[in-house]
């Protein structure tokens, strides 16, 4: 009898205790969401946007690196699917709307990523990282040699055009209410599935995939599911990155573009949802702020050596390691 | 036959690039018997377990599930029919609570593994029977601790919950009681005791105490082959079986490497 009574005394406590911590988290949210909200006011809505693109990019190949697992060297490829084919889409095809051309530069790279998760699922660790990478660069060789890509230039002038047929997105600030809806939209559908049931199972494939296979789990399926969700998201992100900067870019299907996000991650935090936000706005911030100075040249030095000491001293990242404190000490 | 057994080898062989694993393994084991498969190191025990469940694929001979082939299934599906394993290093999920890993078995016989549209919160109707499986290997207080904070002997006993969320027909324990001290020993002997009720277990174990309390029948692997099988009486006086352990001057000794 005391036993029960002392067990249904801990299960309050958890409750209460898991209770506080939602009520913590949904503050942390209303505060990030109430500064994005009023940024462009103070800051430049441009380079807003820019960040906010990296951030969804980052968060998608978070998806994959820190929450299933995965390292995926190729992800330039989804990136530059998506922005290619909206931008391809808006270019040539007057009668396409903005939110069409998005939808089909997503839909684009999610195909593209299931093929890519079939041919590499089977393989781990660096053999599926060099997989990916081996891939992406068949997508980059396809987008120079292409007729209709603009080769080594990429596409400009890619018209913005109208949301809805109603708003006119080549108002900054239109557009960028716009970016920061889809990018809620897939920071909030990464956060839902890492909690999910089938985020369950993911965490579970990270921490010890034989276990997974034991308990039952065809591993490989949710593996493939989560690649494809990932490659989608990072296809938005491209598409809605072209439309922002009216060009679909080489750059973004370039090896440095799957590196650079491999970056952002581990600098803002694998793992957790918010690093890869924080990550992506140091990274995009710290190239402006360098490419400004003299020391333009040292960009990617820098990132190198802020990458090495990441690593080796900070491990969890920026995000991470503000969590680990705030354990420590507030609790 | 196929009745007697509900798990049974046939001329199983795994050769590795010329190096014979495991040589024409010919093993059965009976129905709600706790098995024993002793040998020493390098004798091939636990590429059997991972023969078993196909973690490798076995180089020629059968294996049988209650008298059904089970020889070119997958992991996961062998685990689905009720086969599941622990591995010798404990097998749990280090960043999840305790409850999380025992739910994750549960999970799997759930239709919503692939919702990833779903609140976390739809799992919460296991809870309860997480509970009950926690208290079972006495963990009720630890169920919302992380995994990786948990003592050794924890969470081998947490192994033992998860694996018996999946109410395998069939358990294999790769050394159960590896790396533990006396007293924990007891309890996990106790565990298992507790578990193999209604069910049949393939255990490898290295302490010959433990096997001698717990075993029905025990199957000694040198070198790849079957040695010699009985109970641990006759296996214990087998002269060939205190060769192979050799220095092992009394045979209830626990072997070690």
């Amino acid at each position: 009898m005391a036993g029960s009574t002392n067990e249904s005394a801990i299960k309050q406590s958890i409750i209460q205790q898991r209770k506080s911590a939602d009520r913590k988290k949904l503050i942390l949210n209303l505060v990030l969401l109430a500064i994005l909200l009023i940024a462009p006011a103070v800051l430049y809505p441009v380079f807003l946007m820019k960040i906010l693109c990296f951030a969804l990019f980052a968060v998608a190949f978070n998806l994959l690196l820190g929450f299933t697992g995965l390292l995926s060297f190729g992800h330039a490829a989804f990136l530059a699917t998506g922005g290619y084919t909206t931008g391809y889409l808006l270019s040539t095809y007057a009668n396409v709307s903005t939110e069409m051309g998005i939808i089909a530069g997503t839909a684009a790279a999610t195909v593209l990523g299931l093929g890519f998760a079939l041919v590499a699922i089977r393989r781990q660790g660096i053999y599926f990282a060099m997989i990916t990478l081996a891939l992406a660069q068949l997508v980059f060789f396809f987008l120079v040699q292409a007729p209709f890509t603009g080769g080594e230039d990429g596409m400009h002038g890619v018209p913005r055009g109208y949301l809805f047929g109603l708003v006119d997105l080549q108002n900054n600030t239109a557009m960028y209410y716009f970016v920061l809806a889809v990018f809620l939209f897939g920071y909030l559908l990464v956060q839902r599935t890492v909690n999910s049931p089938f985020g369950q199972v993911l965490k579970a494939i990270k921490q010890n995939e034989p276990r997974a296979i034991s308990l039952g789990y065809n591993v490989n399926l949710y593996k493939v599911l989560a690649f494809v969700m990932s490659a989608g998201l990072a296809g938005l992100a491209g598409s809605v990155k072209t439309v922002v900067f009216q060009l679909a870019s080489l750059n973004d299907a370039h090896w440095h573009m799957s590196g650079e996000v491999i970056l952002m991650t581990l600098l803002g935090g694998t793992g957790t949802l918010l690093g890869p936000v924080v990550g992506a706005a140091f990274v995009v911030n710290l190239e402006y702020q360098l490419s400004q100075g003299a020391l333009g040249d040292w960009v990617d030095a820098i990132l190198g050596g802020i990458f090495i000491i990441t690593v080796i001293a900070f491990r969890s990242g920026i995000v991470g390691e503000i969590q680990k404190f705030m354990k420590k000490n507030l609790s | 036959m196929s009745d007697q057994y509900v798990l049974e080898t046939r001329g199983l062989v795994k050769e590795f690039k010329g190096f014979v694993a495991v040589d024409n393994v010919n093993l059965q084991v009976n129905k709600g018997h706790i098995h024993a498969l002793i040998g020493p190191n390098g004798a091939g025990k636990t590429t059997v377990f991972n023969l078993l469940t196909k973690f490798l694929q076995p180089t020629r001979g059968k294996i049988l599930f209650n008298g059904k082939d089970i020889t070119s299934e997958k992991s996961a599906a062998i685990a689905r029919q009720g086969i599941v394993r622990s591995f010798q290093i404990s097998a749990v999920f280090p960043h999840m609570t305790a409850l999380e890993n025992v739910r994750i078995a549960l999970q799997s016989f759930q239709g919503n593994t692939f919702h990833f549209w779903k609140s976390g919160r739809s799992l919460e109707s296991l809870n309860d029977r997480c509970m009950e499986l926690l208290d079972s290997v006495g963990l009720t207080e630890f169920a919302d601790t992380t995994t990786v904070e948990l003592a050794y002997g924890r969470k081998r006993a947490l192994e033992l919950a998860t694996t018996l969320a999946m109410e395998p027909e069939l358990l294999l324990l790769d050394e159960p009681t590896q790396g533990m001290g006396g007293e924990d020993v007891d309890g996990v002997v106790e565990l298992i005791r507790k578990a193999a009720v209604g069910r049949s277990v393939l255990m490898v174990e290295h302490n010959l105490g433990v096997v001698s309390t717990l075993c029905d029948r025990i199957t000694v692997l040198s070198q790849g082959a079957v040695l010699t099988e009985g109970d641990y009486k006759a296996v214990s006086s087998d002269p060939q079986v205190r060769e192979v352990y050799m220095g092992t001057a009394s045979s209830t000794a626990e072997v070690t490497e």
